[in-house]
């Protein structure tokens, strides 16, 4: 009998959570696939309607040019750059620092690796104020380069590959030094071939991260055209005086999803071990 | 944790390590000795004149009853982020551990919200709720609830509760996972063999081994409900209605942007960054613990 039950609940269980997970996203969507007046004559219905593609098309090319004077495929554009300037920007200058800390020994190496970890510390919002004015002092306000810099440094990528460089065996470096490699060498043919699967965990880690910012690109972003979508939605959702485009903001939030949800599914194999190891 | 084998020299790696130090010192040192700085300044009216005014910022902040009142809702909405989101985390997960079929599928789904931007569950959760079109608003007006989070500022905390804890379900599902795939199932089995009950093994075996999971993920999800939650609260409630929402993230924010106190701002980060020290070193003491025992 005991055994019995154990079968069923747990897929119960389960069954429910992804309700939960679901639920919200369906809505979403439905409403994305409604007019507007379908949707303000409550309760809404839980069945697609046949609005979708009308929807979808007039959010991409202008539905918010009314409210925020923007697009929303430029700013998916928008987030896109921003997401992947910051994957790529950390990853690229995560590696090198890394690799300098495990395979070099050099004055001030303490010092150095120091610098970067204590930097965990220093998330962007407890540094607002002063980030913004140095960023304004550069002239890089409204910028790609002011909104992805300041979010590129971080102590989590270095962290990550100095661990997994730790475990590099030293007979590889050995080999290397026999063969005449120099470091260079070993970092191009050798250490950067075997980090592959840890590059591509950040990647998905740090893409979500990048393109799910929020008060970094508030504050340094003044002009419509370097909006982000994560950003946008916000400025078309009405405040009481104008009634809000439900069906607009939907599936705007719906293609804001799909960007990151695609690159976790596509690299799910890849992210989930990353992520755990991430963290230790 | 040392090397054996190594490249000597110290240009090369000097030149590999700059670029990441720049940006370090730049972006994240500088601004964080500028805050420091501030914290202790005050600014006259037309941003002309800077004077030194000591601890005063900081007297200011932590006698003012509207920061106190912050500290009361970021407590409450943290710890309950928190605790909604590692209660059906461990749940799922436990569950998950126990599926063969359809486990991918689950895994797999379990893990969207991972994905989804703080705002955008935000607005999700927002248009559940809306009071004039949300599904679940109407249906809570027909059980007779008078549900309008614009106007209630209880209703309004539990909804960016509920959106913040929704994301981060994903994140505690997967650690708990794997924390439970860690555990020997010779244990398990030995044990019941000596005929423990599931529930009996769950507790005695499963949840002590956990332990450092949850309380990694603890640590976690309190800073997450700190920091990664803005977008939530500017997205759905701006800190109102009658800042019964407004964290200290959302204050630090409002204070210097919007009210341009730079000097209370300033010091309400330095708070902030004492509370994310203090946090991660209670965190990083803990793991070299969890290094030695298990």
């Amino acid at each position: 009998m005991s055994a019995r039950r154990v079968v069923w609940i747990p897929h119960a269980v389960l069954l429910a959570g992804l309700g939960l997970v679901l639920f919200p996203i369906y809505v979403a969507f439905v409403a994305s696939s409604l007019t507007l007046r379908d949707i303000l004559d409550t309760p809404m219905t839980l069945v697609p309607g046949p609005e979708i593609f009308a929807n979808y098309r007039n959010a991409l090319s202008a539905g918010t040019i009314s409210t925020s004077g923007q697009p929303v495929a430029a700013m998916l554009l928008n987030s896109l750059v921003m997401a992947l300037a910051i994957a790529i920007g950390k990853i690229a200058i995560s590696l090198p620092s890394a690799y300098a800390v495990v395979f070099f020994r050099f004055p001030l190496r303490r010092v150095c690796f120091w610098a970067i970890f204590v930097t965990l510390m220093l998330p962007v919002e407890v540094r607002i104020i002063p980030t913004y004015k140095i960023v304004a002092d550069l002239g890089l306000i409204d910028r790609y380069a002011g909104l992805t810099l300041p979010l590129v440094a971080s102590a989590t990528a270095t962290l990550l590959f100095r661990q997994f460089f730790l475990t590099i065996p030293d007979e590889l470096v050995e080999a290397a030094k026999i063969d005449g490699a120099g470091p260079w060498r070993f970092f191009v043919d050798t250490v950067v071939p075997l980090s592959r699967t840890n590059i591509a965990a950040l990647f998905v880690i740090l893409f979500i991260y990048g393109w799910n910012q929020y008060l970094w690109p508030l504050l340094v972003t003044n002009s419509p055209t370097m909006t982000t979508i994560v950003i946008g939605i916000r400025q078309m959702i009405g405040n009481g005086d104008a009634q809000t485009a439900w069906h607009l903001v939907m599936a705007t939030a719906l293609l804001a999803m799909l960007p990151p949800i695609a690159v976790v599914l596509a690299m799910q194999r890849w992210f989930v071990a990353g992520l755990v190891e991430s963290e230790k | 944790m040392e090397r054996r084998v190594v490249f000597t020299g110290w240009v090369f790696p000097a030149l590999l390590l700059m670029p990441q130090l720049a940006v370090t010192f730049v972006f994240f040192f500088w601004p964080a000795v500028q805050a420091i700085l501030q914290s202790v300044q005050r600014q006259d009216a037309f941003g002309l004149s800077t004077r030194f005014v000591g601890f005063e910022n900081f007297a200011a902040i932590l006698a003012d009853p509207a920061y106190l009142a912050s500290v009361e809702v970021t407590l409450v909405f943290s710890l309950a982020v928190a605790l909604l989101a590692l209660a059906p985390g461990l749940l799922f997960a436990v569950m998950a551990d126990k599926v063969v079929r359809g486990a991918a599928l689950y895994k797999t789904v379990l893990l969207l919200p991972y994905a989804v931007a703080p705002a955008i569950a935000g607005v999700l959760w927002q248009f559940l709720f809306n009071s004039s079109v949300g599904i679940i608003a109407v249906a809570l007006r027909r059980a007779g609830i008078d549900w309008n989070y614009v106007l209630n500022g209880r209703q309004a905390l539990l909804l960016v509760i509920l959106a913040a804890a929704w994301k981060q379900i994903s994140y505690n599902f997967l650690f708990f996972l794997a924390g439970l795939q860690a555990i020997p199932k010779a244990l398990l089995e030995a044990s019941a063999i000596d005929g423990a009950s599931t529930r009996r093994r769950f507790w005695t075996i499963v949840f002590p081994l956990l332990a450092p999971t949850s309380f990694f993920l603890l640590v976690v999800n309190i800073v997450y409900a700190f920091f990664d939650t803005f977008g939530i609260i500017h997205n759905v409630t701006q800190g109102g209605p009658a800042n019964a929402t407004e964290i200290l993230v959302y204050k630090v924010w409002y204070d210097g942007v919007v009210g341009l106190d730079l000097g209370s701002s300033a010091a309400q980060s330095v708070i902030l960054m004492a509370i994310v020290i203090a946090l991660t070193a209670i965190q990083f003491r803990f793991i070299e613990r969890r290094v030695h025992y298990a």
